[in-house]
């Protein structure tokens, strides 16, 4: 700036007037222009990142994954003797049937149709005998007769068939061996190799064997654990929320408990599981690696969030609302209740769908409190042993078997796909209460 | 009560007497809002305080219903009685005094409910109705009396806050109409509707008169001298001068509120 003396008093008549078209005007209007262009091309240039980003994330995962939801199927012609079965086919129809049929040793009759096949390997998962049980139990009358099933092959045939294997690598660093790999070319030569829809991987637990292994259970074991982590954490968070805001007096106390709840939104879970651990397992002594336990722990780490969201949403609903509310005579929990909860409800709902969501994705507080065992059952209720979908993607990530690639990335698919939908009700829901405002 | 009266004949309240304050103050915090305002309200007259912004008139108005209990910092001392019963005193049910002395705000603000909604919602939760029947003829007739029946009835399931913002704060009205209150406090209800809402809003004060004691704050002097029958002028948190109406626009005592009335204050 020209020595502009502070003792100098302008009059608005010693002013010059303004050139708004001079050049110097003119410059700074292109360089405003120039400002403005760059910041919106680095705006666009961020959002692009951010979705090559999510664009590479999913095509890897559905590259890896699409596979894990299909298997491959071998043919065999399998003969139902009753006499390689040990089973009385008489008392097979008898009143004891069920428990005759189950009795049969079907590894036997799996091992001896397999060695029909003429192979030196193992082609047939060692779980496959399940479907000649099945077929019988199904069916007796199949006894005696011989029939053609279609039954699973191991993960080994199954990824040569997936094509998963770099055949033109020296067998010693291509991950298969030469008489795998000549078994697989036997059967598909053969025509009796088949690929379907691997109806096992959602409908099945864990297993140590990667063909057999599904979803099922640590899908079923994260809603139960989401649903008490939500059952607990909600209502007591709205309602701590609803005290904080409107009935709890200014004072040191609700001061500290203000920043308590911020701090332990902040804490690493982690700290959470040790305190599931020492106070749900050891203190309480509820049951290990149960969802009761699992979704205890995360409704600790969901409340402060949902605390805070409620606090911010009910904070937000307009003072006039709670004036119209109290001048008509509404008693403070009818104003709550009638007023501030049903403005304040999808502003709570959407805190709760990130405080859920983080829950759902939550792995480390649930390897403490024991949620990382290896569970080969769909949960039966939510105190019986469960591993959730985040822990089974960390144990199969960890496994040694090359099946549990596909598999892990299939698992993916299936926790993005149950956060979606979590995410898509909660949203629908939400903006349904918004609408009837 | 016509001991009150004797004390204070400058007040010469000749209509039924509804509330009486006695040297009520208001702190906010260490800040005095009101200074030792006493003052009688008619149960069949309209009562208008004026004032300049901050003169404390509001503050006053919403001492009559409890609203300042509300504001965690605010006290109030002194003595304001409804029929004779201190209503500050433990034993006065706040719900129910706020039910007997309802109120309309500066800015209308219905609830985000339908309209039939928003005026059933008060007979609803003092229980003033029995059954659906009962309920929506009380709400027609807040609506009728509120003069808004004709423009909302086909819409009564429509959002309130899909009116204009006459209708809004007529809505408003009829809503703390449908309570039955015997007194109804208008916070500048005018303020923020354009003159055609505005006379709506007075004619249905002029309505609405000898029914409830009303006592309204306003800015619009005009509008004080058109709808009230007593006035009281406020100024810096006291109360200058309080009379009929008509003395005070054409004769007041006090050099403040005369200088008030011509236009001398900002």
């Amino acid at each position: 700036m020209t020595g502009f003396s502070p003792n100098a008093v302008l009059s608005p008549d010693d002013r010059e007037p303004t050139n708004w078209q001079s050049a110097r005007m003119r410059r700074r209007v292109e360089a405003r222009y120039r400002a403005e262009l760059f910041f919106k091309l680095a705006g666009l240039g961020a959002l692009l990142l951010a979705g090559a980003f999510l664009a590479f994330l999913l095509f890897t995962i559905v590259r890896d994954g699409a596979s894990g939801f299909r298997h491959s199927e071998v043919r065999i012609s399998v003969q139902f003797s009753p006499q390689l079965l040990g089973i009385d086919p008489v008392a097979a129809s008898g009143p004891d049937a069920a428990a005759v049929i189950r009795r049969g040793d079907y590894v036997g009759l799996m091992q001896a149709t397999t060695a029909q096949l003429g192979l030196p390997v193992d082609v047939v998962s060692e779980g496959a005998w399940l479907a000649l049980r099945r077929a019988v139990t199904d069916d007796p009358r199949v006894l005696g007769t011989t029939r053609t099933l279609w039954v699973p092959v191991t993960s080994s045939i199954d990824l040569l068939a997936k094509g998963k294997f770099d055949l033109a690598r020296p067998a010693i660093s291509r991950g298969i061996s030469d008489r795998d790999v000549a078994a697989w070319r036997s059967l598909e030569s053969r025509g009796l190799l088949r690929m379907r829809f691997n109806s096992l991987f959602m409908t099945e637990a864990d297993s140590t064997a990667p063909e057999l292994a599904g979803i099922a259970g640590a899908a079923l074991g994260s809603l139960l654990t989401v649903l008490v982590a939500l059952g607990l954490a909600f209502p007591i968070g709205v309602m701590a929320a609803v005290y904080l805001e409107e009935f709890a007096p200014r004072n040191r106390w609700t001061d500290m408990i203000e920043v308590s709840i911020n701090n332990l939104a902040a804490v690493p879970s982690i700290i959470f599981g040790l305190l599931g651990l020492a106070v749900f397992l050891n203190f309480f002594n509820m049951p290990r690696s149960a969802p009761v336990v699992g979704g205890a722990t995360l409704a600790l780490m969901t409340m402060p969030v949902i605390v805070i969201a409620a606090r911010l949403a009910i904070k937000a609903v307009p003072p006039s609302i709670r004036d119209a509310g109290l001048g008509i005579g509404a008693s403070p929990i009818q104003l709550v209740f009638h007023h501030i909860l049903p403005i304040a409800l999808p502003g709570i709902m959407t805190g709760s769908i990130i405080g859920t969501a983080r829950a759902l994705g939550e792995t480390a507080p649930l390897l403490l409190i024991g949620m990382r065992a290896f569970v080969t059952d769909v949960p039966q209720g939510f105190a019986s042993p469960a591993t959730v979908l985040p822990v089974q993607i960390f144990l199969w990530s960890d496994d040694v078997q090359r099946g549990f690639v596909e598999k892990t990335s299939a698992a993916i698919i299936v926790l993005l796909v149950v956060l979606l939908l979590l995410n898509s009700v909660a949203i629908y829901l939400r903006n349904r209460y918004e609408r009837q405002l | 009560m016509t001991e009150v009266s004797a004390n204070r004949p400058e007040m010469g309240v000749a209509a039924p007497l509804k509330i009486s304050a006695r040297n009520v103050s208001v702190f906010y915090g260490a800040k005095q809002a009101l200074k030792n305002v006493s003052l009688d309200v008619s149960s069949e007259q309209v009562t208008a305080f004026i004032g300049p912004s901050g003169c404390g008139k509001s503050t006053f108005l919403r001492c009559f219903n409890r609203m300042n209990d509300t504001i965690d910092t605010a006290r109030v001392t002194g003595e304001i009685r409804l029929d004779g019963r201190d209503i500050n005193s433990p034993d006065m049910d706040v719900v129910q005094l706020r039910a007997r002395v309802g109120m309309v705000f500066q800015k209308p603000n219905p609830f985000p409910k339908s309209i039939y909604e928003n005026i059933a919602y008060g007979p609803r939760i003092h229980g003033l109705a029995r059954g659906k029947v009962e309920l929506d003829e009380i709400v027609e007739n807040a609506l009728r009396r509120a003069g808004l029946w004709d423009e909302a009835k086909d819409r009564l399931g429509e959002s309130g806050t899909a009116l204009s913002g006459g209708q809004q704060q007529r809505l408003c009205i009829a809503r703390a109409i449908a309570v039955d209150p015997e007194v109804i406090l208008m916070d500048e209800p005018c303020s923020a509707l354009d003159p055609i809402a505005t006379a709506k809003i007075e004619e249905l004060i002029d309505d609405l008169r000898g029914r409830y004691a009303i006592v309204i704050v306003t800015h619009n002097m005009q509008q004080a001298a058109r709808v009230s029958q007593k006035t009281a002028f406020f100024h810096l948190g006291s109360m200058v001068e309080y009379g009929d109406t008509s003395m005070i626009f054409t004769n007041p005592v006090q050099r403040r509120t005369k200088d008030y009335i011509t236009g001398r204050y900002g």
